[in-house]
């Protein structure tokens, strides 16, 4: 058990890195609390797997310290931190049966043999693979082999930290569903630092309590899923987080109006000291972005109506700018012009693509 | 170009793969395959390609009989989950290949290479070769090569399965529109339901080397003609409840009795199964369900919270009922406590009715509009 | 899986099987006929019936003797080939670089010994072992080892032995090595993780990755041992005395030698058969590995 602190992280795979372009990773000052469920999302590329091998001592850092707790670890090999990991492929012993697969950490340290075959047990019942205890590990299904890779994990008792490298990559959308549940039923149980990899945003904020995103080698928000959801510090949070991603249009700003083309929208906020110069959108998500009938709120073209079963999408175009916004279940529209209403306090400015806070509404402005 | 399978079967060593499917793909039509993994959506497509021969059945190209006729002698293009290119080659010649072995002129060449890179946005790219793109490039790079062919019959395997999430969106937004610039009968495999959704077009689930049904995509989701086709065509999981109907009340597993209201009203007694998809199950806790809700022709079931996932906008809500595991995908952020005991609430009018062999029970006409 | 049927594919294979007829059938014909018969020479033959089959079998008779000993001889050579080059060419598989410029160059070095032809392998250890003038055996002579391929069975057994080895454990290491290739390597992390041993690791994981690999060397280099010729023909010509008489050298020394084709004759005919025979019971063998192999990776 302990947290992971991160300390002024850095890494370049090349040996002589001059400018920040040779970063895969540029500098990160994270703590990862003990018994936290975490994510760490980012598209291909962004530095998150080289964030991970670090965790994990694959990977030595070219600056910066990683410590659990308080115990330097920068240098130390795998085997030598408290840590298990669960890859993207299901890794099991082949010639083993999964009894064996559980109880191989345990028997490399030494463990004596009547507590191994009671941990085993143990943790075969919390993933529910008692019933295959004794089958050949290699003739599972993909699932259950994922279960075994954590359970190998899970078995030692020391264990500080679970790292998850895009765990449900071959596993099918049915027993995704299953598999995440169990993930999080064990995190609540057994109190242990979860981290969690992955590309897909349903996964990182359906699994974590913080979502840790990452764009170009460095992170760009950290989180809770509501705050990524409502504030995304970033345009590329916005588009990232959210399918389909928030709407990102280019606006021309005067105090407590937008334009948009030649459409005004009213904020909640005003933003009278915006920098000059710099490249300044507006960002709304289509979930609060509504398609209503024609001469309703603003004036869109809807250029497709999508089904996705529990909900219909829109895309729109708003003076131009390709849009989406949420069809009510009632709403059936003729010809492709209809109004679009928006929840003004879910509309955000942003300059260069960073959220610009904007001064609060004028009441308590005053004080 | 139209293909039909006629009663086409396939077993491998006595092990049986596909099981009498019978289907007919209409010309420029895009028709998803949808499954789990091994349920058969690529040993179909072998099939269809020509790649392996049905053990029974009948394959028929625009009515002729091909069944046994090699790969090489239709016309078919196929893309797959790996992005498969050549390395050496650039992104121009990789999509120009087919069209060389077919020994077009140059100035042919030339132009459908030119307006399959346009139309998968592959233009500045051309001059690449495939290594240097991203995972995403690579693969609209295979697809351009797919459709350079103007082959009658394009078969895509699960062909985003290895994309970032983000990059999936993207493509899968803009495949309908590209399948809709051709002509050809289009085929695609995947797992997932939203893909199928997003897709359109025309959807056969597959289950167990069967189809389970073969339909208008919507129409499959919104009237699954059997209870394994609302399996395999939802996600999050299908919540499944057996019943049984005595007179004018239901008797659920766990004990509960309740009025017999909207669909079930109208059916004979009998052991039923209620399917309720996880966005049409409202979850209130006990005191606000007695306190808002008396009265109004829901049906309400105890259960306990298992598990929250909160994506930021929307909740899922994992509920014990008895030994059944509940799904319920709730607007807004919920964050309820492990073991809290709620009121699942279901709208009878948005129920999937299924009799005790798995088949639809034609439903109200209200269901049909959710 | 069935595949399509077109029989214009039998014209394509009917130059191959013109070749294999006039290549193989016919020969074995001409062998099967001699084995029926006997020959004192000038061409003429006599009717001996399936005498030299009899004789050939039965261990009391001088021919018989002969083809028993010059048996054992190929399975024990067979199996001290195997015993030393799957465990040496395992070994040797592991310690090669996994990455960088070292990888071509190590294959290019594993690689020279099987591209040297067998004639010419047997004279180089032919000189290379000479106790006068060869490098090694006038060491080992040096060293106080009285050493002398040419006159003591033991010593001509170890040249043999030590030529074969030179010769083809980089044929088992280069196979293994594939086979160690195909490991990704979140294999290995998962053992770091799991704390276990190198020991461990090679057990666990390398060694059932290479089961497939390890079975195919082990069929070509039994297969290739049990018909050697070329080298210990050139190097010690069966000797000293019949020590190192294996059969295909026995079977040159009776056609050849003695012109016994009739003996000759059968004798190769039962010796086919036996390498028949083996290679059917590996064919088996792999092929069922193979087949569970295709069960797990289920194509639908």
């Amino acid at each position: 058990m302990a947290s992971i602190t991160l300390d002024g992280l850095a890494h370049a795979y090349r040996p002589d890195p001059r400018g920040p372009q040779d970063y895969a990773l540029k500098e990160i000052n994270h703590v990862w609390r003990q018994g936290g469920a975490y994510a760490l999302l980012g598209p291909s590329g962004c530095g998150k797997t080289t964030l991970l091998n670090i965790i994990s001592g694959l990977v030595v850092p070219t600056r910066g310290k990683i410590l659990f707790d308080d115990r330097d670890v920068t240098r130390l090999p795998t085997e030598a931190r408290n840590i298990a990991q669960v890859f993207q492929f299901p890794v099991v012993y082949d010639t083993m049966t999964v009894r064996e697969n559980l109880a191989f950490p345990l028997k490399n340290r030494r463990m004596p043999r009547e507590a191994i075959a009671r941990r085993v047990e143990e943790i075969a019942s919390r993933l529910d693979l008692t019933s295959v205890l004794d089958r050949k590990a290699s003739n599972l299904t993909a699932d259950a082999k994922q279960k075994i890779s954590l359970g190998r994990g899970l078995v030692r008792e020391d264990v500080a930290a679970i790292l998850f490298d895009e765990p449900l990559t071959v596993i099918d959308p049915h027993l995704k569903w299953q598999l995440r549940s169990s993930l999080k039923e064990l995190h609540r149980a057994l109190d242990l630092t979860m981290i969690y990899v992955t590309h897909d945003q349903t996964e990182a904020l359906t699994f974590a309590d913080t979502v840790v995103v990452m764009h170009d080698g460095a992170v760009v928000q950290t989180g809770t899923p509501e705050e990524l959801f409502e504030r995304p510090a970033h345009t590329f949070v916005g588009h990232f987080i959210g399918s389909p991603g928030m709407n990102v249009l280019p606006a021309k700003v005067e105090g407590r109006t937008a334009h948009v083309g030649d459409v005004a929208i009213a904020l909640d906020r005003g933003y009278s000291a915006l920098p000059r110069g710099e490249r300044i959108e507006l960002g709304v998500r289509p979930e609060f972005a509504t398609l209503a009938a024609p001469g309703t709120g603003l004036p869109v073209k809807v250029t497709r109506i999508e089904d996705i079963g529990r909900a219909r999408i829109a895309r729109i175009e708003i003076s131009g700018n390709p849009a989406a916004a949420m069809v009510p279940e009632e709403l059936s529209l003729d010809g492709d012009s209809a109004g679009l209403t928006l929840d003004p306090r879910q509309i955000h400015i942003y300059a260069d693509g960073v959220l610009v806070p904007g001064e609060a509404a004028s009441r308590e402005g005053a004080v | 170009m139209t293909l039909e399978l006629d009663h086409v079967s396939l077993s491998v060593r006595g092990a049986p793969f596909i099981k009498d499917v019978s289907l007919r793909l209409e010309r420029g039509s895009l028709n998803v395959l949808l499954g789990a993994t091994l349920a058969g959506k690529t040993s179909l497509m072998r099939l269809m390609a020509g790649l392996d021969a049905p053990t029974t059945g009948r394959v028929r190209m625009e009515g002729r009989d091909v069944t046994g006729v090699s790969v090489k002698k239709r016309s078919v293009a196929m893309v797959y989950q790996q992005f498969i290119n050549y390395p050496s080659l650039t992104v121009y010649e990789n999509i120009a290949s087919p069209l060389r072995v077919a020994g077009l002129r140059k100035a042919e060449i030339e132009e459908r290479v030119l307006s399959a890179a346009k139309l998968l946005k592959l233009d500045p790219y051309l001059q690449r070769t495939p290594l240097a793109l991203s995972g995403g490039q690579q693969q609209r790079t295979a697809i351009a090569r797919a459709l350079v062919k103007r082959a009658d019959l394009v078969l895509l395997d699960e062909p985003l399965a290895n994309l970032d999430y983000k990059l999936r969106e993207e493509l899968r937004e803009e495949l309908p529109r590209i399948f809709a610039s051709t002509g050809a009968v289009f085929v695609y495999a995947t797992t997932e339901p939203t893909e199928a959704l997003l897709l359109g077009g025309h959807t056969a689930t597959l289950l167990e080397g069967a189809v389970t049904q073969f339909g208008p995509t919507a129409e499959v989701y919104r009237r699954p003609a059997n209870l394994p086709t609302a399996r395999v065509f939802s996600d999050p999981p299908l919540n499944a409840l057996r019943v049984t109907k005595q007179a004018h009340t239901v008797l659920m597993e766990n004990g509960t009795v309740l009025p017999a209201s909207g669909a079930l009203a109208q059916v004979p007694n009998g052991v039923y199964t209620i399917g309720v998809r996880a966005h049409h199950l409202g979850v209130e806790d006990v005191a606000t369900a007695e306190r808002t809700l008396a009265g109004n022709g829901l049906i309400r079931l105890g259960a306990t919270i298992a598990v929250t996932e909160v994506t930021g906008s929307e909740s899922f809500l994992h509920m014990d009922m008895g030994a059944e595991r509940l799904t319920a995908l709730v607007p807004g952020v919920r964050r309820l406590e492990p073991g809290a005991p709620v009121e699942v609430l279901i709208d009878p009018r948005r129920i999937l009715l299924f009799d005790a062999e798995g088949q639809a029970i034609a439903p109200a006409r209200d269901a049909a509009a959710a | 899986m069935d595949k399509p049927v077109n029989n214009r594919a039998w014209l394509l294979v009917a130059p191959v099987f013109l070749i294999v007829a006039f290549s193989a059938i016919l020969p074995i014909m001409t062998v099967v006929n001699y084995s029926v018969q006997d020959t004192f020479g000038n061409n003429q033959f006599f009717w001996n019936g399936l005498g030299w089959f009899q004789e050939l079998l039965d261990p009391s008779t001088e021919l018989g003797g002969r083809f028993l000993d010059a048996l054992w001889r190929n399975l024990l050579f067979s199996a001290i080939i195997l015993a030393i080059e799957v465990p040496l060419g395992i070994l040797v598989a592991l310690s090669m670089p996994r990455e960088g410029w070292k990888v071509a160059a190590t294959l290019v070095i594993m690689a020279l010994p099987l591209l040297i032809p067998w004639n010419v392998v047997g004279t180089i250890w032919q000189v290379f072992a000479r106790a006068d003038i060869g490098l090694a055996g006038w060491a080992i002579n040096a060293l106080g080892i009285d050493y002398n391929y040419t006159g003591d069975p033991l010593a001509a057994w170890i040249t043999i032995v030590v030529m074969d080895v030179w010769h083809w454990t980089s044929l088992v290491a280069l196979l293994c090595y594939a086979g160690l290739k195909s490991i990704p390597d979140a294999y290995y992390q998962a053992a770091r993780i799991d704390g276990a041993s190198r020991w461990a690791i090679f057990t666990t994981i390398q060694l059932p990755k290479m089961k497939r690999v390890l079975l195919i060397a082990v069929l070509l280099r039994f297969m290739d041992s049990f018909m050697i010729y070329t080298e210990p023909f050139v190097l010690t010509g069966g000797g000293p005395g019949n020590a190192t008489t294996f059969l295909s050298i026995d079977l040159v020394k009776i056609a050849l030698g003695q012109f016994d084709l009739g003996k000759a004759a059968a004798m190769s005919l039962v010796y086919n058969l036996i390498v028949l025979a083996l290679c059917w019971v590996f064919y088996t063998v792999m092929t069922n590995a193979g087949t569970e192999r295709r069960h797990e990776e289920n194509p639908a």
